[in-house]
């Protein structure tokens, strides 16, 4: 085999979405030479879908507005189960984090008065989110890029090299974390365009990869949500916490089936849009919760008035929690209620002026124009849940975002777990984006400086090339030497996109916004069958931009995430946020301190090892589950809240200590 | 409509040479030429090798030639063809190709990074930022651009002309310099960066001839010539051509005592 | 199937050896060249008329009516027209057709109008004739040498362009006059004139260097709000610019045929009062 490159950078991101961005731009700022690595273009990163806005406590639109507002917020909206310091960072910090992407030229909405704009969203007491029209990730993601480029420039003109000190590989897939002992050596890539196989050494790396939503069916999410993050933490021995909280988001499109799952944003609801079933019933005044009952209006003409008087009316029920909406959407679709193509009726068309609609949403009307030939401001979107985010993830430490058991392991945005809880509220991922990148960011640079860069071992790095290039030589068996694999699993060899569909299927059906015992058993049976023929996912043509390689690969990252969620979700046997039990439809207060934690046994701390397929087996051990007792929260903080809602989420020790 | 089978030609090749390849594929209703590309991978050609992330016309990657004219695949809806006739699918025909749908876009970053950046106002810590609603808009629309590049695709400056692409940076980068130029904040100015002068003597502003066809292919309807080039040109003149300007800007160049 | 590889078309642009090997030029399929063709021919036309008319000399005064191919008059060649837009500027020396001095000034306003240069730079030299459709030229320099950089001077026609419009304004008050030059009557030429200077009107306020004067030039729209206002109208106007661009040229050839044809007596102006 020929050598593989090695590049020797102090800090490597991998994922160029907004974590990612701003995690290179804080660690170039403070000295550490960056790499990131994408796997699509500089710019294109699945943020861009981010609609609605930035949730921070800026206070512009409405003068009440402060951090606690917004902790507290979070906390309810997550149920409790949020990391609290990190759900505290996040509010804290968040306003900073908003007003600094101004002076790198983002043009958010303005105030009457000249200040950033915010609007209303589900959860949030008052109007918070910093947005551009419906766009906001793309404005986001762009401010990032174009001071990425800008530091570039300034590196230009003090070295002459646009790259020397901050650099994007674009369109590359990392496939393995590098370790030395207990410390991250580096990272193992290959370049999508030809196929090539690199190494970047560095001593500390930052995973911001983003979610998992390509396990499943009907999703919000783009090729590149394979959980690849998870993976690789989890295959270089860290745990991923609370994998089972997976945010439906109550609102994508359902027809025609090739958009089926496309986002439709909640500004929808923010800006007036109301739920319909076919009776033409605002149904959800009757699926309020118990713990939300105060703060919801109980009549739509409070519910209306609320959009001019937020201050002596109550909220629209349509703006609750993600994961309440989505529930009563499923419940009402189940009851025979639903719109002809299995959704419910969201409407604008009837709540504000044709033009109105065009100025504030426009690229929903442009989506449901080109896209299902439906004029928004003259009838009805009919929606339904997708799947969107996944709260689980990574399990970091809150202040430095530092993965727990990898020295040198960072962890930012999605692919990280805690702060959101069991359910995150609208317009806290940018937010989370931006304040968590930063924080990875600074602290992997400042580990780099600390600490010296370890050698990466060759036969990692071979293990790695070797279990890259199996897809190759699937099926064949002994033919496998040429290109440098070693023997693959017997048997006839399997086509990736065949199996990538049923591992959607599977999740879909049996995993999905409504969970039982015996559905998820069932999909834990075919999840290892499907781990079985993997094994076997074989790839025609060379490596150069070859999409079902590619696909091949990312097929180990997917499984693995898979079986962690359905795994957590059969064990937390209460319903909470993201994860509804239909056996166990109650939230457990004595299962709000507890934490589950998805790990690899017999693990591969050393890089790929001898699975039961041989070497460079893509999907080495099993996976085992965690119990762990969360933090108790800070009495200042917990002192935010009243005793009667307190009642409702802690367990009487909590409470009384 | 129910489904039915249709006719399509991709382009399939790398830099060394390819050829339009002939599929016949299902199609579906409400289908677009993105998932009828995913279906030939899915069944008939595995590596076929195309870009693609969200599916909704919001990031700009799955920008190619279909029917010889510059268009995402994810918003070209299959209605839009007669159902006997043959939909000829190829990469971009401006930029360098790599494999099969796949071209090599860099061009464009590099044009990127040629363009000066934001210059904050001094003296304007975070947060102090003030502007208007109607000082903003005009650069929010440009900065509605997804950077699909199919402005700088069908650009005929750089299609036509290799040789121009040193001195060219497109009608993307151009509206950038618009965008920078209106954004009100901007202080290029006042660290000496004259953006209008520079539009035209480092970026080629004076090689757009307003023929219009980045306008006519943006996917995201931004008026990049009537409400970015065009206004530029005229700030051009004003910095360049303009004797009254030029004139007014030495009279209240004075020293002020 | 595979129509099998093309070897590379060694050639610029789209045929450069490192873009995908394609050997047609381009792959459209709509009737893309109607386009170019149409506003080829609409120009043509539109030149050869008023050619004819400009140097024909004859023809362009039928009381109260003056072409506007003709107005204002300034050479002492004119035709006597009371009250009318002529002034002895130029005096005897100027032999030929006195329209020749003034249509300088609305020809060159045009003729480096930001509309039709994309018109004529698509119709008549087909760069490009249509989008992702090559240019059959070897090099290309746009607007960033002589002469084409004198296109930058668009302003000042539309500054010229002004007083001719007011001037044609005026002649548009003298329509609504009888033979005798008496005010207040009206035939089918005082209508035709009416339209035709609304349309020369909107077409030169929505003339993309006067968006950028009245307004466009800012930076802070907030602190003008009269100069915004102007300028979102003049923006307004201006996204109809390629229309009122055919309609004026169209109105100001009708204006003047329909002197033509009253002065030369195939027709009698209907009056209407």
């Amino acid at each position: 085999m020929t050598a593989v490159e090695r590049q020797e950078w102090d800090v490597v991101v991998v994922g160029a979405g907004g974590a990612g961005l701003r995690a290179a731009i804080e660690a170039r700022e403070r000295g550490a030479r960056t790499a990131v690595i994408c796997k699509s273009l500089f710019g294109k990163a699945h943020t861009v879908m981010a609609e609605g806005g930035i949730a921070a406590a800026m206070a512009n639109a409405n003068e009440h507005d402060t951090w606690q507002v917004h902790f507290r917020d979070t906390l309810r909206g997550g149920k409790f189960l949020n990391q609290w310091r990190m759900a505290e960072l996040h509010a804290r910090e968040a306003p900073d984090r908003v007003w600094e992407l101004e002076t790198w030229g983002a043009l958010f909405d303005r105030t009457e008065d000249g200040r950033i704009s915010q609007r209303n969203f589900g959860g949030h007491e008052y109007p918070r989110l910093a947005h551009v029209g419906d766009r906001t990730g793309l404005e986001l993601i762009r401010t990032l890029q174009q001071r990425i480029v800008a530091l570039q420039q300034q590196d230009h003109r003090e070295t002459g090299d646009h790259e020397s000190r901050l650099k994007v590989f674009q369109e590359c897939t990392v496939t393995r974390i590098l370790k030395n002992g207990d410390r991250v050596s580096g990272v193992f890539a290959y370049e999508r365009e030809s196929g090539r196989f690199f190494v970047l050494q560095a001593p500390a790396v930052v995973l911001a990869t983003g979610g998992i939503g390509k396990s499943f069916q009907v999703t919000s999410n783009s090729w590149e949500y394979t959980g690849d993050g998870h993976a690789l933490a989890l295959l270089a021995g860290a745990s991923l916490l609370n994998m089972e909280f997976v945010q439906f988001h109550p609102t994508g499109m359902v027809w025609p089936p090739s958009v089926k799952g496309i986002l439709v944003t909640e500004s929808v609801r923010g800006d007036g849009g109301v739920l319909r079933n076919s009776d033409g019933r605002r149904f959800m005044f009757d699926y309020v919760p118990d713990v939300f009952r105060e703060k919801y209006a109980e009549s739509e003409e409070e519910a209306d008035r609320w959009y001019e008087d937020p201050d002596r009316n109550r909220r629209p029920p349509e703006l609750l929690p993600r994961d309440e909406v989505a529930r009563a959407i499923n419940a009402e679709v189940k009851a025979g209620r639903g719109s002809p193509h299995g959704g419910v009726f969201l409407d604008v068309s009837t709540r504000m002026p044709a033009e109105v609609v065009k100025r504030r949403l426009p690229s929903m009307y442009h989506q449901f124009k080109e896209l299902a030939d439906v004029d928004i401001t003259a009838e009805a979107m009919e929606v339904g849940p997708t799947c969107h985010y996944v709260m689980g993830g990574v399990a970091v430490d809150s202040d430095t975002a530092a993965a727990h058991g990898v020295a040198g392991l960072f962890a930012a945005g999605e692919v990280a777990g805690g702060m959101h809880g069991s359910n995150r509220l609208g317009g806290n991922s940018l937010s989370d984006l931006l304040v968590f990148g930063r924080r990875a960011g600074l602290h992997a640079a400042g580990y780099a400086a600390d600490h010296a860069r370890v050698p990466v071992e060759d036969a990692q790095v071979s293990a790695a090339s070797a279990e890259a290039l199996r897809p190759f030589s699937a099926g064949a068996g002994e033919t496998a030497g040429a290109t440098g694999a070693t023997a693959a699993e017997p048997g006839p060899p399997e086509n990736p996109y065949a199996l990538h569909r049923e591992l959607q299927q599977t999740m879909n059906d049996l995993v999905g916004i409504i969970r039982r015992e015996e559905e998820m058993m069932q999909a834990l049976h075919r999840l290892a069958a499907l781990r079985v023929r993997v094994r076997r996912a074989g790839v025609e043509g060379h490596r150069q931009f070859n999409p079902g390689w590619h696909l091949a690969l990312d097929l180990r990252n997917m499984l693995l995430v898979s079986e962690c969620v359905a795994r957590a979700a059969l064990e937390r046997t209460e319903s909470r946020g993201g994860h509804t039990r239909e056996d166990h439809p109650g939230m457990d207060r004595t299962w709000r301190a507890v934490n589950l934690l998805c790990r690899l046994t017999g693990r591969a701390d050393d890089g790929p090892v001898r699975g039961p397929a041989g070497d460079g087996d893509p999907l080495p051990g099993a996976i085992e589950l965690v119990r762990e007792t969360t933090d108790p929260i800070r009495p200042d903080l917990l002192a935010l809240f009243d005793k009667e809602e307190l009642v409702k989420y802690l367990a009487d020790e909590e409470l009384y200590e | 409509m129910s489904g039915y089978e249709a006719r399509f030609a991709v382009w399939r090749g790398d830099a060394d040479g390819g050829g339009l390849e002939d599929f016949r594929v299902e199609v579906h209703e409400g289908e677009v030429v993105l998932d009828v590309v995913h279906r030939l991978q899915a069944t008939q050609a595995p590596d076929l090798a195309v870009r693609w992330n969200c599916k909704a016309g919001k990031c700009g990657s799955c920008s190619a030639e279909i029917n010889g004219r510059p268009r995402l695949m994810c918003m070209t809806r299959m209605s839009v063809f007669d159902r006997e006739e043959t939909v000829t699918v190829t990469p971009l025909r401006a930029f360098p190709v790599v494999r099969d749908l796949v071209t090599d876009v860099g061009f464009n970053y590099r044009k990127a990074r040629e363009i000066p950046a934001f210059v904050p106002p001094a003296g304007l810590a975070p947060g102090e930022y003030r502007m208007m609603q109607r000082d903003v808009d005009r650069s929010q629309e440009f900065r509605k651009c997804i950077e699909c590049f199919l402005c700088q695709d069908t650009c005929h400056v750089v299609r036509d002309h290799e040789e121009n692409r040193t001195a060219f940076a497109g009608p993307r980068f151009l509206m950038r310099v618009a965008e920078l130029d209106m954004h009100p904040l901007d202080a290029a100015g006042e660290s000496g960066l004259d953006r209008r002068r520079t539009a035209q003597e480092e970026h080629g502003l004076g090689y757009c001839n307003i023929t219009k066809c980045c306008t006519e292919v943006c996917p995201e309807g931004i008026r990049i010539t009537d409400n970015a080039l065009v206004p530029l040109k005229e700030r051009a003149v004003d910095s360049k051509y303009d004797p009254l300007v030029w004139l007014g800007s030495r009279i209240r160049r004075r020293p002020s005592p | 199937m595979a129509t099998g590889t093309e070897p590379h078309p060694q050639r610029g642009g789209v045929h450069n050896p490192t873009r995908a090997a394609i050997t047609a030029r381009h792959l459209r399929t709509d009737r893309w060249w109607l386009a170019p063709a149409a506003t080829a021919a609409g120009l043509l036309a539109f030149v050869v008329y008023s050619t004819w008319r400009a140097f024909a000399d004859t023809d362009y005064y039928a009381a109260p009516y003056v072409s506007p191919f003709y107005s204002p008059c300034l050479a002492e060649n004119c035709r006597s027209m009371p009250h009318g837009p002529n002034a002895d500027l130029f005096g005897s020396w100027w032999g030929i057709s006195p329209a020749v001095i003034v249509l300088i000034f609305p020809l060159g306003f045009r003729l480096t109008c930001y509309y039709y240069r994309k018109a004529y730079y698509r119709g008549f030299w087909a760069s490009p004739p249509a989008c992702a459709v090559p240019e059959p030229h070897r090099r290309y320099t746009g607007e960033t040498r002589f002469p084409l950089i004198l296109q930058n001077i668009h302003r000042y026609f539309f500054y010229a362009a002004l007083p001719v419009a007011g001037v044609l304004t005026y002649d548009t008050v003298l329509a609504f006059r009888d033979e005798d030059h008496a005010f207040g009557h009206m035939g089918l030429g005082s209508l035709v004139f009416l339209v035709n200077i609304v349309l020369i009107w909107a077409y030169t306020l929505s003339c993309h260097s006067c968006r950028h004067i009245v307004g466009g030039k800012l930076r802070h729209f907030s602190r003008h709000p009269v100069r915004y206002r102007m300028w979102r109208v003049v923006g307004r106007l201006n996204a109809r610019h390629m229309l009122l661009a055919w309609a004026s040229l169209l109105s100001v050839a009708l204006a003047d045929f329909y002197v033509y044809l009253v002065a030369s007596g195939v027709f009698d102006d209907p009056r209407f009062f």
